[in-house]
């Protein structure tokens, strides 16, 4: 998972290309417990960087989404509001929240890389 | 997560929780687990399809005694203490001079003394009140040396009775004494869940054994707080402070099941004039169970519109029912909008949820008729 970036929010970024994934960590479900609702943002929406994008609810509480970089909705993942538990089982690969466009590439070099991430993830344990 | 190391006082089964995993939060001031390694809804579905042993060690055990304890009590709650058979239980609630409610508990007849229990938060402040109200009448006694465990779940009886064969028939809402491993305990066959289940108090010193050996049982799993209060929801259970507290009437809660007839007419408990003057005029808001339309949580504090959409009331309980499978809450609404099946509407992020008036409880309840 070498290709993926990482904001200080929990959330995880792939870049394909001119495309960028967005989700949230193994770490991040697993701190939130059962997950039993997301709301993903709606194409067309442009976002800026640390704005509130998504919701995530869990049993006992609900916590904001992030957009780790600024673009456009390109992409949301419907399949969770069916299966919202899909993240806590996958996070990395099918919990996938939302794709956008890339409009600042310098935005992705103040995120994350994985040692960075792991450093973070233990200085707040 | 980092933890507090000034943190809250430690239950009994503290290191237990450590050792299972359990996650730790500070409620009520104590150290206690908001869910295991399985999480809350595992833990929430096991404990209504088998067995599930929860720490409520943090909640207040005490003891009256002194001959007028029974007229000493009842001038402070709305129960038929009088007529209460020994080792039977009543739910009641201490009331205030408007009526609302200062605390909910359990009380029991134990023959030469009545025993309560109250919720942790409010406990102390509980027992000086009380202490003050029967100064001269009552004696009072914190029982802080006892733990409390509850082991609810359709198999509990079934768990139980490997210790003590009569244990599966103590009735609903009465007390026994057994014994667990060598350890006394006192088993009142009632819980906050819904299902059947047991509340079991004994020594701090023997509750870590009890524990241990019920959690050796295959049915049975520990549940932490987090399941504890979705059960508790499903089973449209009041949480103090939440769904009631002091500026809640039984009547408005709509509790007053729990008050019996002669108490209605002869009151004698704070605030009685109210509550009988509500039960003939009515209320102007009532406690009712809220459906919502979608799968959006509809949480605590949450505004309630109309149809029309105007404001007539507020969600006091709310989030997700792993057994119901989706949304629930509990709120107050104006009484002209408390009908089941009345359309309303939630305030959820700035956006109006479409939701309903539903009958409680959302799960079927199952306590142990016998």
């Amino acid at each position: 998972m070498s290709d993926l970036k990482y904001s200080i929010h929990h959330e995880w970024v792939r870049i394909e290309g001119d495309v960028a994934t967005i989700g949230i960590t193994d770490h991040a479900q697993e701190q939130l417990g059962d997950i039993v609702f997301v709301e993903v943002p709606e194409v067309g929406r442009t976002l800026e960087k640390d704005e509130e994008a998504a919701v995530v609810e869990s049993v006992k509480a609900a916590s904001e989404v992030y957009a780790p970089i600024s673009g456009e909705v390109t992409e949301s993942n419907g399949a969770l509001d069916d299966a919202p538990e899909t993240v806590n089982k996958d996070p990395l690969g099918e919990g996938w929240f939302f794709k956008m466009t890339v409009a600042d590439k310098a935005e992705l070099d103040e995120l994350m890389d994985e040692a960075g991430y792991k450093a973070l993830i233990e200085s707040e344990s | 997560m980092a933890e507090n190391s000034a943190g809250g006082a430690k239950t009994p089964l503290y290191e237990l929780h450590r050792e299972l995993g359990g996650k730790l939060v500070t409620f009520a001031g104590y150290e206690l687990p908001i869910q295991y390694d399985a999480g809350i809804k595992t833990e929430h579905l096991h404990t209504r399809a088998a067995a599930s042993l929860f720490d409520v060690s943090h909640m207040g055990q005490a003891r009256v005694t002194g001959d007028d304890r029974v007229a000493a009590m009842e001038s402070l709650l709305p129960a038929d203490i009088a007529g209460l058979p020994v080792q039977s239980i009543k739910y009641s609630f201490l009331t205030n001079d408007s009526g609302g409610i200062r605390d909910d508990l359990m009380v029991t007849n134990g023959g030469d003394s009545l025993q309560l229990v109250l919720n942790a938060a409010c406990k102390q402040a509980d027992l000086a009140y009380i202490r003050a109200a029967l100064a001269g009448r009552a004696t009072v006694t914190e029982l802080t040396d006892l733990a409390l465990l509850a082991l609810q779940g359709p198999q509990a009886a079934e768990v139980l009775a490997r210790f003590a064969p009569g244990i599966a028939r103590l009735p609903f809402m009465t007390a026994a004494a057994l014994e667990i491993d060598g350890v006394s305990c006192v088993a009142s066959r009632s819980g906050y869940t819904g299902e059947d289940g047991y509340e079991l108090s004994m020594p701090a010193a023997g509750a870590d054994k009890v524990a241990r050996c019920l959690l050796a049982a295959p049915e049975v799993a520990p549940a932490g707080l987090g399941a504890r209060d979705s059960l508790r929801l499903e089973a449209g259970l009041c949480l103090y402070g939440h769904d009631i507290d002091e500026t809640t009437t039984p009547v408005e809660a709509g509790l007053t099941w729990a008050i019996p007839k002669r108490r209605r007419q002869e009151g004698g408990f704070p605030g009685a004039e109210t509550v009988q003057r509500q039960l003939s005029e009515g209320v102007a808001r009532k406690r009712v169970g809220i459906l919502p339309e979608g799968r959006a949580p509809v949480r605590e504090g949450t505004e309630i519109l109309s149809a029309a959409g105007e404001s007539v009331g507020q969600v006091t309980s709310g989030g997700f029912g792993p057994s119901l499978g989706g949304p629930l809450a509990m709120g107050y609404v104006t009484a002209t909008q408390a009908a089941v099946d009345t359309p309303l509407l939630v305030v959820v992020r700035g956006k109006e949820l479409p939701c309903k008036v539903v009958k409680l409880p959302f799960v079927q309840q199952n306590y142990f008729r016998g």
